[in-house]
């Protein structure tokens, strides 16, 4: 493995089991990644998307599972949908400490000449915040969304058409 | 007792510090002699701003080999803005902020 790029680390007061299910069930994702939900069987090999959680289901991220350690560790490929070649990897290692679990998040193996990792490293520290305070205090959660309800993102697309 | 969000602040409380976590910004995965390169700061000086930085979580590492490269984490500084600036205002600060540097790049003033 190459050297990674991109390595973040938060500590969330909370358990492995809630901090897994945040990753990984779509139920969770909506509330904090920017509405949109992981979805995958969660299998070696299995694939997963990040897709929107409106009705529109859009595509934003796909890739395989790599490896799952439930609790521990999961690996996947990601990609942007209309361009799958161009495809890195995203490791999530999740440790538990005394009272608060820490998260590292690896994001590396780009492919040269990519632009994926300037259009992810801004958004890995706002979805890590984000995750932390839905864990902590479910309440700041409304405040960590960006533009993630329904009719924010129509209210956006609305915008995109007008302009 | 010491918060975590003090630590953050008293880290970045210290210009040294500040051009360190920049370096990283520009570069991730340093090792500790490729952060003292350039710089003045000895590396026993190196060396302790890195820890106060690792213990705000302001900068993670990780291991290759026998090597243990740096890279920086926005990850608490993104909390702090989250705390102070509202979903509403986002755009706005944004924009005062993008205002600011086209007119610091701007050759306006110097004509």
């Amino acid at each position: 493995m190459t050297k990674p790029e991109l390595v973040y680390t938060t500590y969330i007061r909370t358990t492995p089991k809630k901090l897994w299910d945040a990753i990984t069930n779509p139920e969770f994702t909506r509330q904090y990644w920017g509405g949109n939900e992981n979805v995958s069987d969660w299998k070696p090999g299995s694939k997963w998307v990040h897709v929107t959680g409106d009705e529109e289901r859009a595509i934003r991220v796909t890739g395989k599972v790599v490896e799952i350690v439930p609790l521990k560790r999961l690996v996947l490929t990601w990609a942007d949908p209309a361009d799958e070649a161009d495809v890195s990897r995203v490791t999530f290692e999740i440790e538990p400490l005394e009272d608060e679990v820490r998260l590292d998040v690896i994001h590396g193996d780009f492919k040269a000449g990519s632009d994926m990792v300037n259009r992810v490293s801004g958004g890995w520290p706002r979805v890590l915040s984000s995750l932390k305070s839905f864990l902590e205090t479910g309440a700041a959660l409304k405040a960590a969304v960006c533009g993630a309800s329904k009719h924010s993102n129509k209210a956006a697309a609305a915008a995109n058409v007008a302009a | 007792m010491v918060t975590d969000e003090d630590k953050v602040f008293k880290a970045l409380a210290d210009a040294s510090r500040r051009q360190l976590l920049d370096r990283l910004r520009q570069q991730g995965g340093l090792t500790l002699g490729g952060l003292c390169e350039k710089y003045d700061m000895s590396r026993q000086a190196v060396t302790k701003h890195l820890l106060l930085l690792e213990a705000a979580n302001l900068v993670v590492t990780v291991k290759r080999g026998r090597e243990k490269l740096h890279y920086l984490n926005p990850v608490p500084i993104n909390e702090i803005y989250m705390r102070w600036i509202g979903k509403f205002e986002r755009k706005q600060v944004q924009a005062l902020f993008n205002l600011k540097e086209a007119l610091k790049e701007s050759d306006y003033d110097k004509t």
